[in-house]
């Protein structure tokens, strides 16, 4: 009796340490969440999110990174977006599922999405500027330097390829929830493999193709480490184009809180950028849960 | 053992097939253009992935290559310029020019650095030097040919100074506070990470699954240098009251930041471990009247290590490529101790704090090239690691049972 | 005098290295309805599947022999498999409508095989609605759902979505399995008008089903064709001990 009160005891212990864990996870996230929020809510307002930084970034507002970030994200996924799409189709269309081909891809998008996001930088920096730029002005410009340096489109570049494996991974979740009968039906009606892929199966995976978009979006708009040195810049008094450095969300937390002058004085924007940064990202994020949730509870039906 | 076809069933019309015009030809293959397209477009697109792991290999590699090429240069051009020493002083010089140069080097022999630089003058017009070299010496010559030849040298002590007049580029104390601060937000995070999964796949009912899960995945979703700030502004007060340390941010604050960034990577990865034990494992330990405790700890976590290895290893590459939350939250000092409660510097904060400043073509720039490629090794073995040797173990298993 | 739409010669199909179907010879008359009876298991979906190639879909499967329909071995190797897929329709045991309504998963096939001209759709899709027996339920809301009829009215729409390419086969497998007797009735009444026009291959595990709509039947067990004859002749006559046990009810 006491002896399997004794083991009982145990057992709760056990299982509550197991709980707390969890629970101190879900603390992190709301604490993180509460902190940043509460410290940045009296800086948002509609003029914070609309006008340039002024006296020298101590006042004013992120219009400018707002912006940046926006184009950036833009121009990756329109880069991430079909390539990871496309990589997907074959994996789960094309390829024989145990091809040396297909284990090479799926080892190779593994890995993508494991390499620490610097090194991206360093290839950007690498293969985008040093390489590519500088052979495009060599050949068109008489080697006067205008695409050979950091700018908003191999910044943009850079990040799809870090974004690319997002993309790719979860439109082939989605590509696996379009049934096998509805591809056996389109084929026995007479329609070729590609017919089949184009009125069937990416209609059928429309939500996860969005899903991947939206994760990709979110992850491209919070990283910073890629675009340290190919494109992002401390300040601008313009707006930037596709040649130009530009300012993004992300970098703007990072230089005034390591960079500036009088971290104290910038104490409120740090915060307000923090803060809108997260609610994008976070807002981006569930709503990909969401999408993520309803396609796999259509794939159980 | 063939059934011959059988007596052909008597009823039924006479019909006249054969004489209809042939509606569907499939005799011979149809050339579908747009399905031939397509599908060349596909599968070159899905190479595109291994395209670009060669391409980082392969770039990232050539900006740190001159270091070494430099290194090989100088060994050589030593023991050619001693052949021409012995030249000289034994033949007549044919080459005015040279020897002047020569001479010159010989008076003011003081820096042996010098000497490289007068013979790199010389091979232009006496002997021929691959291309590629060439460049990349000429290059790096011009902005500073002492780095050069120290920078090797220096590589494997521990003083990063890369900006002085006598830069070196000891890395020794980066990759120290690098293992130093893995470490750190390893024991925090690797603890909480596995117990939540067991939490979750094992003891929780659907209800806090569904609680749960997404907070992981939000969780995932946070922006580092969002992580970093925290840390930053935060966290660091907050741990200092705590603790009392001297240095606010320190490796101990990075540490536990970066672990709450590796989390939900650790998570996912043991939850899908655990979940996919099977069921009869469960249920043959609950037979035999072991509690639910007991059968989580003794059974299914047993059976899902290669998966929670796998977990901790690729949570060890997200910590020690982590960029925003190093460069934020552990004061970036190059110091080599033990110390939990010191600043740190890692290579990947290295690489993100000095590479917008460095001259393209210079030695530190190359430094920092290399450092990147030890970084890129290190998270790409670890992630075939966990790919090659924990499925095997996997599939060794399944295959046992 | 029969003409022989499809004509199998030692036709033998293997799974991996997994003899599926031990050579299979056989002739089947056009315009008439034949069903493959057996038990689950025995190789006649497998071997439905096989005369539009379906099985092409599958890794691993080999296929050996011949078969021939009008005259051509559709295993040449410079068959058109597609071109073929619109020649030998097929209808599935689970009712597979695609998430598209009622008008588009009839307009499919059409669509894919150049018509875009729409009135010439519209007649398309009406005329196959009425061959497959549903236009009176659904005429009045073509735009909506395909998913949101009900079973029996899917299949349905699954046959008529075949009829519409206008195939001179059409091959059922089990179409009426999952459906509620009703719906069955009025799958087999329609497989019945369906012959008129149509050369009709059903897989079938009921045995009634099979008595009541085929011309002709054969009984497949363990991968080999036992016995194939008029179903008159199959159900009450048979020559094999198999089949007399297999329809009497004795094993499967």
């Amino acid at each position: 009796m006491i002896k399997s009160f004794r083991k009982n005891i145990k057992g709760i212990v056990i299982e509550g340490i197991t709980l707390v864990s969890a629970l101190l996870i879900i603390a992190i996230v709301i604490i993180m969440l509460t902190v940043i929020i509460i410290g940045g809510k009296d800086q948002l307002s509609w003029e914070f999110l609309t006008s340039f930084p002024t006296d020298g970034m101590t006042k004013g507002g992120i219009f400018p990174a707002i912006y940046g970030t926006a184009l950036l994200v833009i121009i990756m996924s329109i880069a991430a977006v079909p390539f990871g799409t496309i990589t997907a189709i074959y994996l789960t269309e094309y390829a024989k599922e145990n091809s040396v081909i297909a284990k090479t891809i799926r080892f190779a998008v593994r890995t993508l999405a494991v390499i620490p996001s610097i090194i991206y930088g360093l290839f950007g920096l690498g293969f985008f500027i040093k390489f590519v730029g500088a052979h495009i002005d060599g050949a068109f410009f008489g080697g006067e330097l205008k695409w050979g340096q950091p700018n908003l489109l191999w910044a943009s570049l850079t990040m799809s390829l870090l974004t690319l494996p997002v993309v790719i991974v979860s439109v082939e979740e989605a590509l696996k929830t379009v049934p096998q009968e509805l591809r056996a039906a389109s084929l026995a009606l007479g329609a070729t493999k590609w017919q089949t892929i184009r009125k069937v199966v990416i209609p059928g995976s429309i939500s996860g193709i969005m899903t991947g978009t939206i994760l990709a979006v979110s992850r491209g708009a919070g990283e910073v480490a890629p675009i340290l040195f190919t494109g992002a810049a401390y300040y601008l008094a313009t707006l930037p184009g596709l040649g130009d450095q530009f300012m993004v969300l992300g970098y703007h937390i990072y230089v005034l809180t390591t960079q500036s002058a009088n971290v104290d004085q910038t104490l409120p924007i740090q915060f307000g950028t923090t803060c809108v940064l997260l609610l994008l990202t976070f807002i981006l994020n569930m709503s990909a849960v969401i999408l993520r949730y309803r396609i796999r509870k259509k794939k159980t039906n | 053992m063939t059934k011959e076809p059988s007596k052909a069933p008597t009823s039924g019309k006479l019909t006249a097939a054969s004489s209809e015009p042939v509606r569907f030809d499939i005799t011979r293959k149809k050339f579908r253009i747009a399905d031939y397209v397509a599908e060349k477009i596909i599968k070159g697109v899905a190479f595109l992935s291994i395209t670009i792991i060669v391409l980082i290999f392969f770039f990232v590699f050539r900006e740190a290559f001159p270091i070494f090429s430099i290194s090989k240069e100088i060994k050589k051009s030593t023991t050619e310029n001693v052949v021409q020493d012995v030249q000289e002083t034994y033949g007549e010089v044919t080459d005015q020019p040279a020897k002047e140069e020569n001479q010159e080097t010989y008076g003011a022999v003081t820096d042996s650095s010098q000497v490289q630089e007068q013979y790199g003058v010389q091979t232009n017009d006496t002997a021929s030097i691959e291309d590629a070299s060439d460049k990349a010496y000429t290059v790096s010559a011009g902005s500073g040919f002492d780095d050069n030849q120290s920078a090797i040298k220096t590589l494997l002590t521990k003083d990063w100074v890369p900006v002085s007049d006598k830069p070196r580029y000891g890395i020794l104390a980066l990759i120290v506070g690098t293992f130093k601060i893995t470490l750190i937000s390893l024991l925090f995070a690797a603890p909480i990470a596995i117990l939540a999964a067991l939490y979750t796949a094992v003891f929780a009912n659907r209800k806090m699954k569904e609680i749960i899960k997404p907070t992981i995945e939000l969780l995932a979703g946070f922006p580092s240098v969002v992580i970093g700030f925290f840390a930053l502004m935060v966290m660091a007060t907050f741990l200092q009251e705590i603790f009392h340390y001297e240095t606010r941010l320190n490796s101990f604050v990075g540490g536990i930041a970066m672990g709450i960034a590796a989390i939900p990577i650790i998570f996912t990865i043991t939850e899908d471990a655990l979940t996919a034990v099977p069921k009869s494992f469960y249920e043959a330990s609950l037979a035999i009247g072991a509690s639910k405790w007991q059968t989580a700890f003794f059974v299914i976590l047993p059976a899902a290590t290669p998966g929670i290895f796998a977990a901790i290893l690729l949570g060890i590459g997200r910590v020690f490529g982590e960029t925003m939350i190093a460069l934020m939250a552990t004061g970036n000092a190059a110091q080599m101790d033990l110390n939990p409660f010191t600043s740190v510097r890692t290579l990947a904060a290295t690489i993100g704090a000095e590479m917008a400043e460095v001259v393209f073509g210079d030695t530190h720039y190359n430094v920092l090239f290399l450092i990147g490629s030890l970084l890129f090794i290190f998270t790409f073995i670890i992630n075939a690691i966990a790919e090659f040797y924990v499925k095997g173990k996997l599939m060794k298993r399944i295959q046992g049972k | 005098m029969i003409v022989d739409k499809i004509n199998t010669e030692d036709m033998f199909l293997y799974y991996s290295s997994k003899m599926a179907l031990n050579n299979i010879s056989i002739k089947i008359p056009e315009k008439k309805v034949t069903a493959f009876i057996g038990p689950s298991g025995c190789g006649k979906s497998t071997f439905l599947r096989s005369l539009n190639r379906m099985n092409d879909l599958i890794d691993g499967v080999k296929i050996e022999g011949k078969v021939i329909i009008d005259n051509i071995n559709i295993y040449d190797k410079n068959i058109d498999v597609v071109t073929l897929r619109k020649k030998v329709g097929m209808v599935f045991q689970k009712s597979n409508p695609f998430a598209k309504s009622i008008y588009e998963n009839v307009a499919y096939g059409p669509k894919i095989n150049g018509i875009k001209d729409k009135s010439q759709l519209d007649e398309i899709v009406e005329m196959a609605l009425k061959n497959a027996a549903i236009w009176d339920e659904v005429k009045d809301r073509l735009g909506d759902s395909a998913l949101g009829l009900s079973g029996g009215q899917q299949q349905r729409l699954c046959i008529a979505r075949t009829l519409a390419v206008n195939p001179e086969i059409v091959l059922m497998d089990e179409p009426a399995s999952a459906l509620d007797p009703l719906s069955t009735a009025k799958i087999e009444e329609l497989i019945v008008q369906l012959k008129e026009n149509y050369t009709i291959v059903i897989v079938t595990h009921n045995m009634q089903q099979a008595a009541r709509i085929s011309d002709n039947t054969a009984f497949f067990y363990l991968g080999e064709l036992i016995e194939y004859d008029r179903t008159k002749k199959i159900f009450t006559n048979p020559d094999k001990k198999q089949t007399e046990d297999y329809i009497t009810g004795r094993f499967g």
